[in-house]
């Protein structure tokens, strides 16, 4: 009952996800969209709106919000970047020399899309949906606020009834296996085509979208509404309403820079991990990467609570140096969040072709070399969008970072929780503002820099 | 490319260099007398963190506070056992602290510190005792429900004429202590059906006591089962006194089971029992200056130094609270299964 319950969940989620997140990557990479590179940008920060803000703001601007259909809504405007950052990356490296030959060969702009462009980005596309899938799994504060009854709603409530770290277990064991379940699902979509990634610095012809600007544009500016304007309209009403103020600047700078030192810490641990992995599961796919690569997926669909206290429990007893020191919570960060970024490595390194590396191998180049001005730059996109989607995800994470930071450190994420907690709004409100706004700037720096959100020529 | 390289290559550098430096704090237990506290905060800290800057103040000692939701700082003591490096422990309830106690993490305290709270309000072998209490009431609209119609008793509410109306927090840990009175003073049998009752009433459930009063103020729910002051919190949250809003209370009389008055109190972990700091510490919350805090800040009954409640409140000696021993509350698990099963939860 509660596992149908999830996976429906999930299903509904994840298919509106890839839709919207597919939609939103084409329209910013593919077409003369006015204001793409402001929208690319506008439509990774969903994710680090923490889903139980999102939820507080939507039940507080829709009466009788609550259900799974809201349940749906609120979790999939909240995580369709997990498929619009891979796809971008992923359209921004495929060759626009295959759709040219497609499009010279007679076939309209419609069966070009379908027939290639999408082909390509299918691999990217896959292991974002699978994202969304296993974070719906694992969310906590959306279906508990809007009342939908899941299985980590169920792990929450052990946890909270009585202290019953047992019961919590069992139910977690279960949502292991359903995660197996969805990882099979996913390798079945998975197809050995070949896939060709853009080598020549050359950018890819841009569709006039003539008269489909305007209602493309609404969609655009609905989307970006539903997912971070009703969040927004919600904090304003909050501070409007609430006489509770935050504490002092030095508090919430020191809040701001815990949740950054940590957050990139987390994120860097986590792509030093990942880009070997991911690299393996690309160039040398075979049961083992493949079983490598879907042991990280698993504690992905875990709530950050059960991580953490296994973390709790291997440290006190293995690693007890490390114990609530800020290393462990970038390990727990990692732990948690590894899927994001081996995907996206993977991904990317899947459609470079082989070739080229293997040319560069008969040139005379050594594997370090090859590596460093073959395979590195042609990830890169790839990379870059693993670390948008870690970040950002490490800067909104709680029940982990209560268990395991230092004591005595604040971030952002507890400090919201805190305020929420105790009814005082207002002086949470802040707190979600400059959490969002922190999370914006690395996302438009790694977007710039890595080629998210390239400007192009139209033709 | 060289470029864009360095640049990640700067990030993660700066994201590793900055760690360090905020690796500072690390879990070096201390020694007793070092003047320094770590304690665990099951309370929240916009609520805790006044008292413990004055005490930091008053004494010299400086506190390092972890904060968390009461029971997962409890199931992180559990799973730390005896290597834990937190002095004390701050809880919000006393079945959190019950639990903790019983596995055997928490040191004897002083018969004179005991001594200063009524009987009923700290654990009877010791191990911790209450700082401030909280009453379960049942807060109403007054727009809905006229002072003659409250019940007598919380039993009243299987009454059909509350269908759909009652506001429950099932998954709170306050409402639970309160089942767990129930159980207590009433035995199982009358507890299963008193929830199987209000299970067919339809009750609205709510993640917590501030929804439910927030529902209550805005008149979407008319009646609630939750602590006195959470009323008062969304006044103060609003600016105003409590006598403007919507949300009143209304205190079971009678020694009945829903006006159960349970503690937030303080236990000190085993190595921290002899520490002159620990102790300072808890002399602190029983005192006068951290007792008025709690009266008049959280709005919470204050348990020792003849402290008096905030206004507008019925005094704790005039509460016709249930007698029940507050250490009988460590039965959760039992209390947890029934609520299940009662479709509650």
């Amino acid at each position: 009952m509660l596992a149908g319950r999830s996976l429906a969940l999930a299903a509904v989620v994840t298919a509106a996800c890839a839709v919207l997140g597919v939609g939103t990557a084409l329209l910013v990479t593919r077409t003369d969209l006015p204001g793409r590179r402001v929208f690319g940008v506008l439509a990774a920060l969903p994710l680090a709106v923490p889903t139980y803000v999102a939820g507080f703001a939507w039940t507080a601007t829709v009466t009788g919000f609550e259900g799974f259909w809201a349940a749906a809504l609120l979790l999939t405007v909240c995580s369709y970047p997990y498929v619009f950052l891979p796809a971008v990356a992923a359209l921004n490296r495929t060759d626009p020399g295959q759709e040219e030959v497609s499009r010279s060969l007679g076939k309209g702009p419609w069966a070009t899309l379908f027939g290639v462009t999408l082909r390509q980005i299918r691999p990217a596309v896959a292991a974002g949906s699978l994202l969304v899938a296993l974070y719906v799994l694992s969310d906590f504060g959306a279906v508990s606020i809007v009342r939908v009854d899941t299985f980590t709603r169920a792990i929450f409530t052990a946890f909270n009834l009585g202290f019953d770290r047992t019961g919590a277990l069992v139910l977690s064991t279960v949502l292991v296996l359903l995660t197996v379940l969805l990882i099979g699902a996913e390798l079945t979509t998975r197809t050995r085509d070949a896939r060709y990634a853009s080598t020549a610095v050359r950018l890819p012809v841009r569709l006039r979208l003539a008269r489909w600007r305007g209602p493309a544009l609404a969609g655009l500016l609905a989307v970006n509404g539903l997912a971070l304007g009703v969040p927004a309209a919600g904090l304003a009403r909050w501070l409007a309403a609430g006489v509770s103020r935050p504490g002092s600047l030095a508090e919430i700078a020191a809040a701001a820079g815990a949740s950054l030192s940590v957050s990139l810490a987390g994120t860097a641990l986590t792509m030093l991990l990942a880009l070997p992995l991911g690299l393996l599961t690309a160039r040398a796919p075979g049961p083992v990467a493949t079983a490598l690569d879907r042991l990280t997926y698993l504690a992905h669909a875990l709530p950050g609570v059960v991580i953490g206290l296994s973390l709790v429990f291997f440290a006190v007893n293995v690693a007890y140096p490390l114990y609530q020191s800020a290393w462990l919570l970038a390990l727990a960060y990692a732990t948690l969040f590894l899927p994001l970024a081996v995907g996206a490595v993977a991904s990317a390194a899947a459609q470079s072709p082989p070739a080229v590396e293997e040319a560069a191998r008969s040139l005379g180049r050594g594997p370090f070399t090859v590596f460093r001005t073959v395979t590195l730059p042609l990830t890169l996109p790839g990379i870059g969008a693993g670390a948008a989607l870690t970040f950002l995800t490490c800067m909104k994470e709680l029940p982990a970072t209560l268990l395991l930071r230092p004591t005595g450190m604040d971030t952002l994420a507890t400090e919201l929780w805190t305020h929420t907690s105790t009814a005082a709004y207002a002086a949470a409100a802040p707190y979600a503002a400059i959490l969002v706004a922190l999370a914006a700037v690395p996302t438009w720096l790694l977007a710039a820099r890595t080629g998210l959100t390239q400007t192009g020529a139209t033709r | 490319m060289r470029k864009r390289l360095s640049l990640v290559l700067a990030g993660t550098l700066a994201g590793l260099v900055s760690l360090t430096a905020c690796g500072g704090s690390d879990s070096d237990p201390g020694k007793p007398g070092d003047k320094r506290l770590t304690v665990y905060s099951g309370r929240s800290e916009a609520l805790v963190k006044p008292v413990l800057e004055k005490f930091e103040k008053a004494t010299g000692i400086t506190v390092d506070v972890r904060y968390g939701t009461t029971s997962q700082m409890a199931a992180q003591l559990l799973e730390e056992g005896k290597r834990s490096p937190a002095d004390a422990f701050f809880a919000q309830d006393a079945g959190a602290l019950g639990a903790v106690s019983k596995a055997g993490l928490f040191a004897v305290l002083p018969a004179e510190q005991l001594d200063r709270v009524p009987a009923t309000y700290r654990d009877a072998n010791g191990r911790w005792v209450g700082v401030s209490g909280r009453s379960r009431v049942l807060a109403y609209n007054a727009d809905q429900v006229r002072a003659a119609e409250l019940p007598k008793s919380v039993f009243e509410l299987t009454d059909p004429k509350w269908q759909g109306k009652i506001g429950l927090a099932p998954t709170n840990g306050s409402f639970q202590a309160f089942v767990t009175a129930l159980r207590v003073q009433h035995g199982d049998a009358k507890a299963r059906e008193f929830l199987t009752g209000l299970k067919a009433n339809q009750p609205q459930v709510r993640e917590g006591n501030v929804q439910i009063v927030a529902d209550i103020d805005a008149g979407t729910l008319a009646v609630g089962l939750v602590n006195h002051y959470y009323v008062y919190e969304l006044a103060k949250e609003r600016g105003g006194s409590p006598d403007v809003l919507k949300a009143k209370l209304h205190f079971f009389p009678d020694g009945d089971t829903g006006g159960l008055v349970n503690a937030a109190g303080v236990g000190l972990l085993e190595r921290a029992g002899t520490d002159p700091d620990a102790r300072a510490l808890v002399d602190y919350l029983l005192g006068t200056e951290a007792q008025t805090y709690f009266a008049t800040q959280t709005f919470e009954y204050p348990l020792a130094a003849g402290v008096p409640a905030a206004p507008g409140l019925p005094q704790l000696a005039a509460l016709e609270a249930p007698k029940i021993d507050l250490n009988d509350l460590d039965t959760l698990d039992a209390t947890v299964t029934m609520i299940k099963e009662a479709g509650l939860a």
